[in-house]
């Protein structure tokens, strides 16, 4: 009996010195990487630098959508990303065809200003609606039925979009100042400091709702018992849609955001920005908004630096090197970066 | 007296499956009333009914003279009527502090809360030790505790105890027993469901015993407790 005991525990350490070896080795190559590309042109570092992280945030506003989601009702809402390119497409259409605004200016801005409350009304709304019709009747089914559902609206959200944008991608004039200014050989652009200006508030917004209001105090009840919150007098439905609403008011941003930032829109832009955002929620720990934030805008650093080094595996590696560094993650960490189960006692 | 519960022929299914085929059972204010009966007679999905968790197939449920069944689960909390669930049910990843709010989570009236939350917390000292410590790193007992301290927060004119001795080692369960009876002496009425017939029988005024989902007899606690069937079968006689 000793001897395997023994034996189990030599393995044991022996994997954990493997690990800790390989984790060294890791740091170490990712740091030398970034050391010698810093040394060789330190502005386009910050460069690239600047460019992921105004990725980053984008990811980060959609990855909460998902991990607000998971977190309150365990379901992986992949029509989320579909929401987010309807928020794209609605932007676009609000803010060029309706207000026919299509060039800079301070009437532009306002029109701008506009479509961000709308569009994030918007898709609460539509958010609150997929929850109330497609998943609340599912909500004490096995885990499947509420997931398959989910695949199932995120198509009929994509032919929404299909047949709203079009099958190809759309270009758009957009309202946002453009070009930049240069701080010591690195150029930031207005739409950059834009993306943040506007991510950043909400983010607070959305983590003092969470952390100090008694909306969000249900909402953390809900996420650990629904029964238990029904017991303390918690309107656990209106909690659940509260929580849509808001990750649907997120996706909302995020899609004005992208389509002024970028000029475009694409029925299949949920899809590919959609999955780097779960990713992202996945790679903090699905369920913690903090993580989700960690996750989003390390990944949009990864691309960024990835793409935007000198010495680097280039943009065709992207997805590759984001997708390997998740599933390198994922062995050691199963409950990503900062998902850590608590030891319940029974 | 008063009946401020009354059931009346509820009968409460799981699918096709009738856990609870006729229970009819009435609390006056001021009692103690324990229902008791054995594994899967149908206690649990009686209280889980009357909080408004399930919905019954038939039968009312009347509390305070206004018809509750139908109603969801927060209304008929806010009408006074809290429950300390079968397994606890506390909040695992929030503290002790925060669980005693989510009690109180419909309240307004600040300084009637903090005199609750003194009062609950001197009926257990425990809790005060283990104030900020998360609820779930807490022993059985201890949590035991938060879910009956949890429940008193909501400041209710009747509580629901569904088990709360289970799995407790003895001397907690004489101490839980010794607070129920405090608890009534605060003016609460108690709806007690108990494995632990005999307890539960020693401190409550009247009982009922469930069987298969129907109420067998009913009567005074302190006769039922020397009835011959009863003893056979609940109190190990």
């Amino acid at each position: 009996m000793s001897l395997f005991t023994g034996g189990y525990q030599a393995r044991q350490d022996r994997r954990r010195y493997l690990e800790r070896g390989l984790s060294i080795i890791a740091t170490f190559g990712i740091l030398y990487w970034l050391g010698i590309n810093f040394h060789k042109s330190p502005s386009q570092f910050f460069q690239a630098s600047l460019i992921g992280l105004s990725n980053g945030v984008l990811y980060a506003l959609i990855a909460l959508g998902y991990t607000l989601v998971y977190g309150i009702i365990e379901l992986i809402n992949f029509a989320h990303g579909d929401l987010f390119m309807l928020s794209a497409v609605f932007s676009a259409n609000f803010i060029a065809i309706w207000f026919h605004k299509e060039k800079s200016g301070p009437a532009a801005w306002g029109v701008f200003l506009m479509c961000l409350v709308a569009v994030m009304t918007f898709a609460a709304t539509i958010n609150v609606g997929i929850e109330r019709f497609a998943y609340r009747r599912l909500r004490r089914a096995p885990k499947l039925a509420p997931l398959i559902t989910a695949v199932g609206v995120s198509f009929v959200l994509q032919f929404i979009g299909l047949r709203w944008n079009g099958s190809g991608p759309k270009t758009w004039n957009t309202v946002l100042p453009a070009g930049g200014f240069h701080i010591s050989g690195v150029n930031i652009e207005y739409t950059t400091i834009i993306s943040f200006a506007v991510t950043a508030p909400l983010l607070l917004l959305m983590s003092w709702i969470v952390t100090r209001t008694r909306q969000g105090k249900a909402m953390r009840a809900t996420a650990q018992d629904q029964d238990a919150a029904r017991l303390m007098g918690i309107n656990v439905n209106r909690t659940i849609s509260f929580t849509f609403a808001l990750g649907g008011a997120l996706a909302g941003a995020a899609g004005i955001l992208f389509q002024q930032t970028r000029g475009l829109t694409s029925y299949n832009l949920g899809f590919q920005l959609g999955l780097i955002a779960f990713t992202s929620a996945v790679m903090g720990g699905i369920g913690n908004l903090q993580g989700a934030v960690l996750g989003a805008l390390l990944i949009g650093l990864i691309q960024g630096l990835n793409d935007g080094l000198p010495i680097g595996l280039g943009q065709q590696w992207s997805q590759t090197v984001v997708f390997s560094i998740l599933i390198l993650l994922m062995a050691f960490r199963p409950t990503g970066l900062l998902g850590k189960p608590v030891t319940e006692k029974v | 007296m008063s009946a401020l519960l009354e059931v009346k022929d509820l009968k409460v299914a799981y699918g096709s499956i009738l856990a609870v085929k006729d229970v009819s059972l009435t609390v006056n204010e001021g009692e103690i009333v324990t229902l008791i009966g054995s594994n899967g007679a149908g206690k649990s999905t009686t209280l889980r009914t009357i909080s408004g968790l399930l919905k019954p197939k038939g039968g009312t449920i009347t509390f305070q003279g206004q018809r509750i069944d139908g109603k969801e689960g927060h209304e008929i909390v806010a009408m006074g009527l809290c429950q300390s669930p079968e397994g606890r049910r506390i909040f695992p990843r929030m503290s002790v502090r925060e669980n005693l709010d989510l009690g109180a989570f419909l309240r307004n009236d600040k300084e009637a809360i903090e005199a609750d939350r003194e009062r609950v917390l001197d009926l257990f000292p425990r809790l005060r030790e283990r104030y900020e410590q998360k609820g779930g790193t807490m022993s059985g007992g201890e949590q035991q505790m938060l879910a009956v301290a949890r429940a008193m927060m909501g400041a209710p004119k009747l509580l629901l105890l569904d088990e709360p001795s289970m799995g407790l080692a003895p001397v907690l369960v004489d101490m839980i027993f010794e607070t129920i009876i405090k608890i009534r002496e605060q003016g609460i009425t108690i709806l007690l469901i108990e494995q632990n017939a005999a307890a539960a029988l020693d401190v409550a005024d009247r009982a009922y015993v469930l069987e298969s989902g129907r109420i067998k007899m009913s009567g005074n606690a302190s006769d039922l407790a020397k009835d011959d069937a009863v003893t056979k079968a609940y109190l190990g006689g």
